[in-house]
């Protein structure tokens, strides 16, 4: 079989699998770890559905393959609460009821802990930017903007 | 996706020379593998170079050097590229999404394919795609195609932001070809057309960009990146201006302007530039630049509001480099 040996960390776990190199971190998530709070949209990089944090950045992980991740160390929306606890991240959402669906939230929520690590956001624009990548089908967009600005505020 | 074979560069791999010849070089695949999806490129083999020491930004008396692997975010927040070159940090700012930008890297933004409908869809025919096949978009629908430079055979735009910014800085690309570093100069990178609509750039096969090498000169004080585009974020630019400037006693010490979303290349033109030097840093004289750069513009049909809508985004580019926000 045509695979390749890649080791990295899933939500604070050793991981080493051998894989056809051309799964996708989104599919290597979703139907090998089962781990489907991440969700497929477009599979095409343009809705941010699939977005997880490699290394803390959020990325699409439907545009990237598994293989080319050795070392990197990646978390998902399981991976951001602490046994029962939510994340404060995941709190504020529920607080500021940004969210209908929550088929983005998932992705959303990662963007915004990404954003808060890079810590670039100095004004609404472009905090409005930063999470423009993360399309929401229910247009909760008020309240999710309300959100990333409150965790961006208290982080 | 078609299966592949792949293979993780080490930087030993790169003294043996062959390997890269053969495959399709993967860096962060927000492209490439995007296109392997929708089966426009269906490489046998490729070689990832994620591992390669290319990943810093160093800076030294004749600019910085921007590795090929750093990806676009880090370069766009570096903090010599917002303090010497804002212009780079907007344009690369002004592209894709935070999460693209966190993925996509320097060399990967350079080489990224057009996004023209019928290059993705593989039903219909395309030069580029397939050479001989013919050009769907000519008489096709071609609101986002070029209207300068462009060919019989293909109508195509090159999509990058940051690309646009790079040639109005006028940097220089280092490319690792058969062991030996040689330098291109930025605007000789990319290429128009022609009937080879199938080359985007005067590369070589297996040849590896190495870094971006920006001038001293930053043009810091007045600059500007405006992008025109159907949305105000996430979206590809349908024209955009890079516009630097150096002002001495209200005339023109030195003017670059770079335009994207028109061209199968960034589109620059040193000696109409050159005209303006000493001029007075006015609107008419920014209108007249904006006239003599566009000379030439050609619509096919839906794309035609291109070229007033550039002229005025050169002026405007221009006048906002002046005066900065
Ligand atoms: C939804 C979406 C929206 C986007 N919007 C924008 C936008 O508004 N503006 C914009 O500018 N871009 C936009 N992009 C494009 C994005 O910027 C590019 O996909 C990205 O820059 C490519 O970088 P990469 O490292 O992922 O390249 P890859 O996908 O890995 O590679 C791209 C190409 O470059 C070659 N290559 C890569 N590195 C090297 C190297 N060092 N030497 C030689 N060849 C190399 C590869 O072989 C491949 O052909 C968008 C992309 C998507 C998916
Ligand atoms: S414009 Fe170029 S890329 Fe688009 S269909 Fe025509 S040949 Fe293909
Ligand atoms: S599923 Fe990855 S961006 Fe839409
Ligand atoms: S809450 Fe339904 S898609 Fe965003």
């Amino acid at each position: 079989m045509n695979t390749n040996l890649v080791h990295f960390t899933l939500n604070g776990e050793p991981v080493e699998v051998a894989i056809e190199p051309w799964t996708t971190l989104l599919d290597y998530l979703r139907y090998h770890q089962k781990l489907v709070g991440t969700k497929k949209g477009c599979d095409h990089g343009q809705c941010g559905a699939c977005t997880v944090l490699i290394d803390g950045n959020s990325v699409n992980s439907c545009l990237c393959l598994l293989v080319s991740l050795d070392g990197a160390e990646i978390t998902t929306i399981e991976g951001v609460a602490t046994a029962d606890n939510l994340s404060p991240e995941q709190q504020i959402f529920i607080e500021e009821d940004a969210y209908q669906c929550g088929f983005c939230t998932p992705g959303q929520i990662c963007s915004t802990i990404a954003m808060c690590n890079r810590g670039e956001i100095n004004s609404e624009e472009e905090l409005k930017d930063w999470m423009s990548g993360n399309l929401c089908r229910c247009a909760a967009y008020k309240n999710i903007t309300k959100a990333a600005r409150r965790i961006y505020e208290e982080s | 996706m078609k299966p592949f074979q792949y293979t993780r560069l080490s930087t030993e791999d790169l003294s043996l020379g062959t390997t890269l010849r053969d495959s399709t070089i993967l860096a962060g695949g927000t492209n490439l593998v995007d296109l392997m999806k929708y089966g426009v490129e269906e490489p046998d083999s490729l070689a990832d170079i994620g591992k390669l020491p290319y990943a810093q930004i160093e800076e030294s008396d004749k600019g910085l050097l921007l590795g090929a692997l750093v990806t676009n975010a880090d370069t766009a927040y570096h903090a010599a590229v917002k303090s010497t070159y804002p212009v780079l940090n907007k344009a690369i700012l002004a592209a894709a999404s935070s999460q693209l930008r966190n993925r996509a890297t320097n060399g990967g933004n350079l080489l990224q394919r057009t996004r023209c409908y019928y290059f993705y869809d593989t039903t219909m025919p395309c030069n580029k795609r397939e050479p001989g096949t013919g050009c769907a978009a000519i008489k096709g629908f071609n609101r986002i195609h070029a209207i300068l430079g462009t060919s019989a055979s293909c109508i195509a735009t090159h999509p990058s932001d940051m690309c646009v910014a790079l040639a109005a800085l006028e940097a220089k690309v280092h490319v690792l070809r058969k062991g030996e570093t040689i330098v291109i100069p930025f605007d000789q990178l990319h290429r128009l057309p022609g009937d080879q609509p199938e080359k985007d750039h005067n590369l070589e096969p297996g040849d590896l960009i190495t870094h971006i090498q920006l001038p001293a000169e930053g043009f810091s004080e007045h600059f500007e990146y405006l992008k025109i585009r159907d949305r105000e974020s996430y979206a590809f630019a349908l024209v955009s201006v890079a516009a630097c400037l150096k002002v001495s006693q209200g005339k023109i010490a030195d003017i670059r302007v770079a335009l994207g979303g028109v061209a199968h290349k960034p589109w620059k033109l040193k000696e109409v530039e050159k005209d303006f030097f000493g001029k007075e840093a006015s609107t008419e004289n920014f209108q007249s630049l904006a006239e003599q750069l566009i000379q030439g513009a050609q619509g096919f049909g839906t794309n035609d509001f291109k070229i007033s809508l550039v002229k005025g985004a050169i002026v405007r580019a221009l006048n906002n480099a002046l005066n900065p926000s």
